[in-house]
Order: structure tokens, then sequence, then C-alpha cells
């Protein structure tokens, strides 16, 4: 039998002037269990919770109800009072008659009878609670960051300088991601490689980071602390050891027409390759796709040029298990395809370029060694057309392959652009045709302005409509809707603007971590505004335009904020869990699974178990077994189990049943 | 209940989820937005763990009206309870419109933490509509009697 | 419909087009071939009907100077379809002459002169029985 007290809280005059505390002490006395009740002035004051204390100790109770505000206010407070009374503090239930009584009635008669039903309510709940201790689980102190872009460079270098393992998987043979890929960052227009390239080196150096380049993550069990992770090593076809990055093989290979993905497939490679000079790792790769070698069997130039015989045309994809404590999601970005965009003529003419192919264009490790020469003819541009927002802010139900969200960086680079290259060739004629100009950022809108008026870059409001090549030229017809004209340009070059989407690969990995994504495939946040860089899921971290489009310098603060959240959790060494989470009863689980399904964490597991038969023998049954450190304690499972074996502790079956009868008496 | 009238007052039961729409009844306290005093809240983790169950039993003993309330859809706290609860009650209210429970009685309704005067406004309509009802003859004829 | 009003909301229903939707980025009249031609562009045509400045539009020679070539349609990121709106007007105009359709007579008494083939095709393949 439960030996419960009550304690009714005045709150001032908060509570005590709607509603009759001596009555509700009162009437809580001749509930069954009850064997102490009082008011009192403030029970969250000192002298309350001591009342709570000493009354735990004078009357041995074994529960407590105390009659105050929400508990989201001071249920933590009375919790921690009673168990420094020495009782469980799962053993404490409130009763709201502030928020939902004393504030909302005017009348004190029927505040004071609504107070006494809470109250009882929530003495039928407290007999039937039982102790809870939250239990432990430990933390494996290793990071495991997907992406190996500034996001996930930045990310890992910041847990590694807390003194933590951490370990990059990066699909590409080399880390760097999009920003290696970029000439000038805005809005102070430093050269990315000279920034980007000393972290890629920090990171290689740094004894706390294992980077793994050509390798995906193929498999993700576990929970936050304890995750295991495959990782598949693709075959790269040269020993990593081995190879010193000399280069040798990539000049002498002879199948030397294969798109160089790193100029955006403006020049090519050959089929073995190291993607660009400051590669990390500086290691040859070689491309099974076109080698043939791998196709044909005939060949083996590379080997045979190999003074370090780091060549190994028998090489086999490898997969290897990681335990990870926390794992970091930086998968980055990539621009559409803009090719469906049939007025823009992007399939038509070469000279017809998206921004990130400009970006190399005038690169001086780019194709044309930094000179800025149109595709087609490799002559020097006099007219060139920027066109804004193309594929971004379109409608949901756009037939085009078009993003409804703004991509956010789009303005900006493009008035970096524009005003390189009126810097570079004074006598280019440079148009941006823009819907809106957005520059929110640190010294955005004046580095926008000085594109305007220190370069004299031509800013026309409206849209370019179609763009047609003709006799060497790019007719581009266009609106100024400022002027009320229609504007025909002959251009030499047309630049667009793609709107940037996650990459491909962010999908099926949110499935391997189930973690959720919005509609765009960007991941989502554990809450938009105060847990930016968390995933609902436990464990799970978001660092980077995987989020959402952003510019470097956010990417690297929100890198840095996801790092300190792993640092967080990496430093403790047990995680404690919520104890108000499911059990299976597993004499009257079915084993039919049901809950397994509903489960939005993957709690949940099935398992077969010996139980003895009533007849002395033992079978094998399948039972559902909920795994306590990764329950959430929502209860999906408890309403789906058709067998009603599932419970969730501290809110259930029973406990709302009674809590029912109690408000219906 | 104890009332010094003898109009008729219904026994409302509301169970409101711990994220959304219990914050949002706090809310509504909070701002000093009234309610009748015919309604009590029963605080649940999520608007999926109420069981349907626990509706009939409410209608078992005497309730009036239920009323569950969660998060907006999209909002849950655990990404997709709420849509488990919409599914799980549109079935049982059709059954309990079978039974006779008429349609009105019970309701689902989504209340954000920041909506207190959406939950003072829904608890408001709720309870004129029930009581414009009249008591819940039907199932207490079939309760038993003690 | 009234006898000699067109309302805005008529315009909206007849053509099923939303112009809230318009985020006035003005590809419609950098696609349209008939640009020159008209006293009001298509994104002018958009942000009329908004306001409801549906007489202006009836009033105007534009109105028929529209090709419907439906490139506007085509190329609207929001799926705005002016061309549509412009069908709608035309439609609204017509049905005040007290026809459900377009009679041949009637031509060129209600239009302009030298009307584009294409928009009395369009027109007639819309509004003819």
């Amino acid at each position: 039998m439960q030996r419960i007290g009550v304690f009714v809280c005045h709150c001032g005059s908060n509570i005590a002037a709607t509603v009759d505390v001596k009555a509700v002490a009162e009437a809580a006395k001749h509930e069954s269990g009850v064997v102490f009740s009082a008011d009192y002035q403030y029970m969250c004051s000192e002298s309350g919770q001591d009342l709570i204390k000493d009354m735990i100790k004078e009357h041995k109770l074994t529960g407590i109800v105390v009659c105050s505000c929400s508990p989201r206010m001071h249920e933590n407070t009375f919790c921690k009072a009673a168990a420094a009374g020495g009782l469980n503090p799962y053993m404490v239930e409130i009763a709201n008659i502030r928020e939902q009584c004393s504030w909302i009635h005017k009348d004190m008669p029927s505040a004071t009878a609504k107070a006494i039903v809470l109250v009882r309510s929530a003495i039928a709940k407290v007999t039937l609670n039982a102790p809870l201790t939250a239990g432990t689980s430990p933390v494996t102190k290793r990071a495991l960051v997907i992406g190996g872009g500034i996001a996930g460079i930045q990310t890992a270098l910041d847990i590694a300088d807390a003194g933590f393992e951490v370990d990059i998987v990066e699909k590409e043979p080399t880390i760097g991601g999009k920003m290696a890929q970029i000439d000038k960052t805005f809005p102070t227009l430093d050269c990315a490689a000279c920034i980007l390239t000393p972290k890629m080196v920090e990171a290689a150096q740094n004894d706390k980071i294992r980077i793994f380049s050509y390798s995906e993550v193929s498999a993700v069990k576990g929970f936050v602390g304890n995750f295991t992770v495959t990782i598949k090593r693709k075959a790269r076809y040269v020993k990593e050891d081995l190879c010193t990055g000399c280069g040798l093989c990539t000049e002498k290979c002879p199948q030397k027409k294969v798109p160089n993905e790193f100029n955006l497939g403006l020049d090519n490679r050959r089929a073995i390759y190291i993607p660009f000079a400051q590669a990390i790792p500086k290691i040859a790769t070689i491309d099974p796709d076109y080698c043939t070698m791998l196709k044909s069997g005939k060949c083996g130039v590379c080997s045979k040029v190999c003074s370090a015989g780091a060549i190994d045309y028998q090489a086999k994809d490898e997969f290897i298990d990681v335990n990870y404590g926390a794992i970091v999601a930086a998968t980055g970005f990539n621009p559409i395809k803009v090719d469906k965009y049939d007025e823009f003529a992007y399939a038509q003419s070469p000279d017809v370029v998206t921004s990130l192919e400009y970006e190399r264009l005038m690169n001086a490790a780019g194709p044309t060694g930094g000179t800025l020469l149109r595709p087609s003819d490799r002559t020097h541009p006099h007219t060139i057309v920027f066109v804004q927002c193309v594929g971004s802010r379109e409608s949901e139900d756009s037939t085009k392959c078009g993003k409804s969200y703004c991509s956010k960086i789009c303005c900006m680079y493009t008035a970096k652009h524009a005003m390189l290259t009126r810097e570079k060739y004074p006598d280019t004629d440079v148009y941006v045709f823009y819907i809106d100009v957005r520059t929110p950022g640190k010294s955005f809108d004046e580095f926008y302005r000085r594109a305007v008026e220190q370069y004299g870059v031509h800013y026309i409001k409206g849209m370019v409509g179609k763009v047609t090549p003709e006799g060497g030229k790019l007719k581009v017809q266009a609106s100024d809707l400022i002027a009320g004209k229609q504007l025909h340009i002959d251009a030499d070059m047309v630049v667009l603007a793609a709107a940037i989407e996650p990459d491909k690969t962010a999908r099926p990995l949110a499935t391997l971590l189930t973690a959720s994504m919005d509609t765009n495939d960007f991941f989502t946040e554990a809450h938009p505004k105060l847990r930016p860089v968390e995933s609902p899921t436990a464990g799970v971290f978001l660092s980077g335009a995987c989020q959402g489009p952003k510019d470097i310098p956010e990417t690297v603060a929100q890198a840095g904020a996801a790092a300190s959240k792993v640092i967080g959790l990496l430093a403790k060494d047990h995680l404690v869990c919520n104890p108000c989470v499911a059990n299976a009863n597993e004499m009257l689980c079915s084993g039919c699974s049901q809950c397994e399904k509903v489960c939005p964490y993957g709690a949940i597991t099935y398992s077969y178990k010996e139980f003895r038969m009533p007849d002395r023998t033992t079978k094998l049954r399948l039972v559902a077994s909920v795994n306590a450190a990764v329950c959430q304690g929502c209860g999906a499972c408890t309403v789906t189990c058709p067998s009603g074996a599932m419970d969730l502790k501290g809110f259930s079956n029973k406990q709302i049943m009674a809590e029912v009868d109690a408000i219906c008496k | 209940m104890q009332m010094n009238d003898n109009t008729f007052r219904p026994k409302i039961v509301a169970f409101c989820c711990n994220w959304c729409s219990y914050a949002g009844a706090d809310l509504a306290g909070t701002n000093r937005l009234n309610y009748p005093a015919d309604v009590k809240i029963i605080r649940v983790p999520c608007s999926c763990r109420v069981n349907p169950t626990f509706v009939l039993r409410a209608f078992g003993r005497g309730a009036d009206g239920v009323i569950i309330c969660g998060c907006h859809p999209g909002d849950c706290h655990y990404t997709s309870g709420n849509y488990y609860a919409r599914r799980r009650m549109t079935l049982l209210f059709s059954m309990l419109d079978y039974l006779g429970i008429e349609r009105e009685r019970t309701r689902v309704e989504w209340v954000s933490a920041a909506e207190g005067a959406k939950f003072a406004q829904t608890m408001n309509s709720f309870v004129e509509t029930v009581t414009k009802l009249g008591k819940n003859k039907r199932l207490e004829d079939l309760r038993c009697k003690k | 419909m009234s006898e000699n009003n067109i309302c805005r909301e008529d315009i909206l229903r007849i053509s099923g087009v939303d112009t809230r939707k318009c985020m006035r980025c003005g590809k419609c009249s950098a696609t349209c071939p008939a640009y020159d031609e008209m006293e009001y562009h298509p994104h002018q045509f958009v942000n009329m009907v908004e306001n409801g400045d549906i007489e202006a539009l009836v009033e105007s020679p534009s109105l028929f100077k529209c090709l419907s070539c439906f490139a506007c349609i085509d190329r609207c990121p929001r799926q705005v379809e002016p061309a549509k709106l412009v069908e709608a007007v035309r439609s609204a105009c017509i049905r005040r002459q007290g026809h459900n359709h377009l009679s041949a007579d009637a031509i060129p008494a209600i239009l302009d002169p030298d009307i584009p083939q294409q928009a009395l095709v369009s027109a007639f393949r819309k509004y003819s029985e």
C-alpha cells in the first residue's frame, strides 16, 4: 500500500485567490492511500522543499503529489526535493492547479471543485507509479564526419582539437569539396585555395584525424554513443601506403580522353589521376570506367612507370567496421543540372556555362590557366550576361527541376564574378539580370554596391527569357522592368547562377542514420531555432550545406557549432537515459513486429528467446525488446501493440486509465 | 461535480501532448484566457500515446466529451506521432459514431506551444458543442453502476 | 457576371490563375515575342489583373496582340501562366458582347484590324462551339 503525501501550494495569491486551498488539502485527505495533506504558501521555496523532505521522513511517504504550477515549471524542483528526502524522484506527480485552474477560472467554487478533481487524478496516478532508475550507456570516444569539404574538415579539426579521435569519410579521392574548386571567396576576395589547403594539410597531419578518402558509409548500426559504422573503401587500384604522389603515371597514361570532373568537364584528364595539385591524400586513383587495363587487360603503362610498385589491378572494395560515439553529416551540395532549361541554351552552346564552371574558367589552375576564354573558340569574351535565380525560387508545381527555396549564395558569387571580370578585363561589358538582390551578411551589401558603383557592372531588374546561339554570338532576349523595355543583347558568354541542391548521397545516408529530411532532401535540425546543428536522431549532428544553403563563413561557423555539440557528447563517459521508456512484456508479446514498424527511432528489435513451458519443455519465441538508450518515450508502440504487451514507464496504461477514472468519477 | 445550480455541466477529458498542447494550455493560463472548468487535462508524452481504450474508458465512465490535442502535422516532437494519432482517432471516432456517440463529442485538434489563444478557443467551442448535445446517455446506460 | 463590368474575380475564375504567385521576375516579358507590339506587357498584365485594373486591359489593343504562343506559360518559374489571363480577359470581353463565342461578323467591329491570326485561332478554338 502506498503512503501518499499531498502538498497544496498557495503560490502567494496566484492559486489561493481563486482556489480554496484548505478545502483542496482537506478533500485530498479522504482519498485512499493519502496519509498526509497540507497547504503551504510557496512550495517551490527553500522551506517548501524542506517540508517535502521532512514529511517524507516523518510519514514514511512512498509517493507525493504537489498541487502547484505546471510540471513544465517546477517538476524538476520537486523531484530533486523528493530525492533529497530519500524518495525515488519518479514517485512525484504534479497537479497543475495554477495554469490550468486558478489562472483561467474566476469563480471560486467551480475552480476549487476542478482543483479537487485534478488532485484526485494525480493521486490516482501516483498510487500506480513505480520507482524508476535512469539507465546509463557508455560512450565510444571517437567521432565520424561524413564528407570532407570545408564543413567536414572544420568539424574534424575542432573535434580533434579537443583531444578526441575523429575519422573523415570522403567519397572522392581527395578531401576539399566544393571550396577547392572555387577561385576567390566573397566578400574579401581572398583565394579559396590559399585558405583551404592549409586546413586540408592540417587535417592530414593531425594524429587524431584519420581520412578515409574514396570511401563511403555503407551501414550504420547502434545508437547515440555506440554506433558501429561499416565503411566501404572503394578499390582505387593504387596502394595508398606505397604511392608517393609523384604523378608520373598520370602523365604517361595513354587514355587521355576522360572528362575532368574537377574542372567540370571543361578539359580532360587521364584514366589514372590525381584530382588537383594540392589533393589530400596525394595519391593516384585509377578510374575503372576508362582504364583499358581494367577493362580489357591490355596496357599496364602505369604499373611499368611506377617505381614504387604501387599499382594493383587486382584491388577489391574493402569493408571495415569502426565504432563511433557521434556522427556528423557534412555531405554538402551540388549545383542542379540546367539542361532542362531550353530557353538558356545550356545544352546547345558551350559558351553558356554555370557559375561553378565560370569559377574554373577564372581559376589559375583551371582549364584556361586563369585567362578568361570562351569555351567554344578560346577567344576573349567582350559581353557577358549573368542570369540569376536559375532553378531557384520556382513554384512547387514547377515542371522543370527547379527548387522552391532561395539558394542564398548566388547573389553574392555573381557579384563577385562580375566584379572580378570587370577588374581583370575592363573592356568587357557585364550585365547581371536579377529578380531581387539578396545580400544580407557582414559587408555583403557593400560588396554588391561596389560591383555596381566602382566596377560599373550593369545590374538590370528583370529576367532573361531566351538565349539563341547565332553566328558565334549568343542572342539574349531579356526584360528590363524598370525601363519597361525588352532588351536584345549580343553576348559572348552567358553565365547561369544555378540553384544548389543537397548532394545525391544525402538521402540514402539519412535512411542509414534514421535522420529526418525535408522534401528538398536537406537534413532537418532538431529545432529550427534552438538546436540548429543537431538532427532529431540522438548522436547525429549536421554541418554545412547538407542542412540548408550556406556560404563559407556560415558553413565554418556551423561546423564549429556541430563540433562543440560532438565534444559535449564525447566528453561524457556515460549517457544518462530517460527512464520513461517503453518496455515489452515478453510473456504477452506475440512477436508480430508491429511496434518495430511504428518506432521512429529504431529502438525496438526482435530476437528469439527461450521460454519455459508449463509442461517443463522449453520453446523458442520471437519477442520484442526495447533499447532504453534509444527509446525517446513517445508511446507510439504501446498503442500499436495488438496484444497489449508494450507499455510506457511513467505513463502506463493503468496510470492513464486511473486518471481517466478519477476525472470521470 | 459539486455545482450549486442544476444546469447541466459536461465532463470533458482532454488528452494533451507534453510538448505542444500541454504547453499551449499552460500559455492559455499564463495569459489568463478563460475556458470552462469542465475541461480536465491529462498529460501524455505524445498524442500517439492515447490508446483508443482510454477514450472508450472515459465514455464508459461517464465523460460527455473527449478531445485529443497534439502538435501540428510536421511539428511532432517525435517526428511522426501525431500522424498515428490522427489515423487511429479517425477510425475510433467513426466506430463511436456507429455505437451512438455523436461525432461532436470527440475531436482531434492541433495546438502548438505558442497557441494559448487557440487552446482556449478550442476548449470553449468544444464545451459549447458538448453542452448543447446534453448528457451522454447511451454509454452511461451501458456502463456498470454500483 | 454583371452586364458591363468585368471584375478581377471573374478573370481569376475563368483562367484558373493565382496572380499572387507572381514574384515579379519579368521572365514572361523577357520571353514574349510580341513585346514591342504591346501597350501592356505580360508582367504588367498579371499585375493589372491582381490590382483589378481589368477595364484598361479590355480597352487596350494589347489584348489581341498576344500571339497565344504560351512561351510565358512555359518559362514562368512560378507557374502563373500569364497567357491564360489574356485568354480569360478576351473571353470575358467577348461574352460582354452578349455572345458565348465569337461571331465572324463581329470581329472587325470589336477588334484591331491587324490582329494576329494565331490569336484568332486561339480564340475560335476556345470559344466556338
